[in-house]
């Protein structure tokens, strides 16, 4: 079994800082990413096709290509298209098992930064699971990998990558055909007393007011104060409707490209059952992590947006973080050089954090999402509806994990990613808990599906 | 109305290609030929080609595409050379043999 010092898993800022650090300190280290190419989802196809599309997503993006380049110079290269289906901490190390291209492999390491960013907030609302619905992330990756556009697209919902997923339409000479917000003037005034201190996160907030300023001059359509989504079709999504100022809207669309926000992705965390806090603000868990990004779990380090969510540029602070008290731990920095190296992204990573409060309450997540329909679907996989959720919890079911001998919500081949937290916000509602109180689900390995040939292919003579 | 844009296949694209000149490969979808860009995103390449439904659902049968594109919502399933996969995390290569799981009801 090949052994290194550290184990990253995900090639995305954090990942792609932490691996820079620690191999900048002397370690060695393996990289696991599932995608084809490094960059995360934020910069995925960096290097590749996404390149020369650079006047459509622009210059923050293109940043990324100089992070896998400082990574390759010190030659790391990543282990591209690998999916992490489990990991198994002990007293000297942790074993991570991969499976790459049909066959599976092993990995060990002294220490193991998690950067598995974030996921799609869920966004639980009539229709949701029509073809031609898909959320903004995705709309933004085919952009990245694929230079596709959706032709005749509604963007829908709450938050800033709206607008820069809209300003990128229109570079592609596509603009979307109107942009319908849930977030009202409300949320904005709510939102006020956080910004003076979110001021320090003035780079991130200048960004935000001139993409609006670009949309405006491009002339698309923007709606705010929209409630009651609803996406109309047969077996294919046809319009948007909505209501906004006690009206019914309808806009006849080919595509909806919903976003609620982005909320970490815990399930290796989880996983290894890490301890986690709900973060209200959020309306998300996060695991517990010293100021290093150390969990509850010794040797093992979150980093980046799956500790919670700050942005791509805060991500690489903290990955950075990771990657220096990693390298301090196996004794190649002392602890003045540690110190030394880590002001700078720490004070980088403060600015960040500093705005989230204010968009936390300016782009709230609808409430409609936050306490769907009885008639919506919530579980995809298992076409659970909120209805049948609110049933088992009138019939005693307390916890996630109990929902799933109920009616098999969370059991589909997605393994709870898209229905965890409604869930969970649904037993709490019925109960009058909190989301604490009511947990998550318990998550197991493997964390992908694995097929009998890649688990054959497992040189089990290797194994300790 | 907007007047749309029909694909080879006869359907309306609803995602437009930004590099339609990409070297094609020929791959079958449940026997249909397709022209796709060779090395791309199977997922991105088949929306690109007019195809937005991939498969139906054990559940109720019903119809399902990519929603996430990322390999987490695992609702782009289709069959890759009788082997259920995420399209959204293969690439296009030369005859490709595709099948719609049909889920409810289905084979």
């Amino acid at each position: 079994m090949r052994a290194v010092d550290l184990i990253v898993i995900g090639a995305g800022p954090a990942g792609m800082a932490a691996a820079v650090e620690a191999a900048g300190a002397g370690l060695s280290v393996a990289m696991l990413d599932e995608q084809a190419a490094p960059g995360g989802q934020i910069y995925r196809a960096v290097t590749g096709a996404g390149a020369g599309r650079g006047d459509v997503l622009g210059k923050d993006y293109l940043h990324g290509a100089s992070l896998v380049e400082a990574m390759s110079a010190l030659g790391v290269s990543p282990l591209c298209r690998a999916v992490v289906w489990n990991i198994a901490p002990d007293a000297e190390g942790i074993t991570v098992t991969y499976s790459q291209d049909g066959r599976a492999a092993q990995v060990r390491a002294a220490r193991l930064v998690l950067a598995t960013g974030a996921l799609e907030r869920p966004v639980p609302i009539p229709g949701w699971t029509l073809p031609g619905v898909m959320t903004a992330g995705a709309g933004q990756i085919l952009l990245k990998a694929s230079g596709v556009v959706a032709q005749r697209a509604v963007l829908a919902g709450s938050g800033p990558l709206l607008y820069l997923l809209a300003v990128q339409m229109v570079r592609a000479g596509q603009p979307p055909l109107a942009l319908v917000e849930t977030q009202g003037a409300g949320d904005m005034w709510r939102a006020l007393p956080h910004l003076a201190r979110g001021l320090r996160g003035w780079r991130t907030l200048a960004k935000g007011v001139a993409l609006l300023a670009q949309l405006r001059r491009a002339g698309v359509r923007r709606i705010t104060g929209a409630g009651d989504l609803v996406v109309e079709g047969d077996a294919h999504a046809a319009a948007l409707r909505f209501t906004v100022g006690g009206q019914v809207r309808r806009i006849a669309c080919d595509t909806v490209l919903l976003h609620q926000g982005v909320v970490p992705n815990t399930q290796i965390s989880r996983a290894l059952r890490m301890e986690h806090d709900w973060r209200a603000g959020q309306h998300a868990f996060t695991p517990r992590l010293d100021a290093w990004g150390e969990s509850t779990v010794p040797g093992v380090f979150v980093a980046g947006d799956g500790a919670g969510i700050a942005g791509a540029a805060a991500a690489e602070q903290a990955g950075r973080l990771a990657g220096l008290q990693v390298a301090h731990q196996l004794g190649r920095i002392d602890a003045a050089a540690r110190e030394a190296r880590a002001r700078g992204p720490a004070a980088r990573l403060a600015a960040e954090r500093a705005l989230r409060p204010f968009l936390e309450v300016a782009y709230p997540p609808a409430p409609q999402v936050l306490s769907p329909a009885d008639t919506t679907i919530i579980c995809r996989c298992e076409e659970v509806t909120a209805g049948q959720v609110r049933g088992w919890a009138k019939l005693g079911c307390m916890g996630p994990n109990q929902t799933k001998a109920f009616g098999r919500v969370g059991m589909g081949p997605c393994q709870g990613r898209f229905c965890g937290l409604s869930v969970t916000a649904l037993l709490a509602q019925a109960h009058g808990m909190t989301p604490e109180a009511v947990g998550a689900y318990r998550v197991r390995p493997p964390y992908k599906p694995v097929t009998l040939g890649e688990l054959a292919s497992l040189d089990a003579g290797e194994t300790p | 109305m907007m007047r749309r844009i029909l694909g080879c296949s006869g359907r309306p694209v609803l995602f437009r290609d930004l590099s339609p000149d990409a070297p094609r490969v020929r791959v079958t979808l449940d026997g249909q030929v397709l022209h796709l860009p060779a090395g791309a995103n199977l997922a991105a390449a088949l929306l690109g080609a007019g195809i937005t439904t991939f498969r139906m659902t054990p559940v109720s049968g019903a119809s399902r595409g990519p929603f996430c594109m990322m390999g987490a919502c695992f609702d782009c399933l289709i069959g890759v050379e009788g082997v259920t996969r995420q399209a959204c995390m293969m690439q296009v290569s030369d005859g490709m043999v595709l099948t719609r799981p049909l889920g409810k009801g289905g084979a």
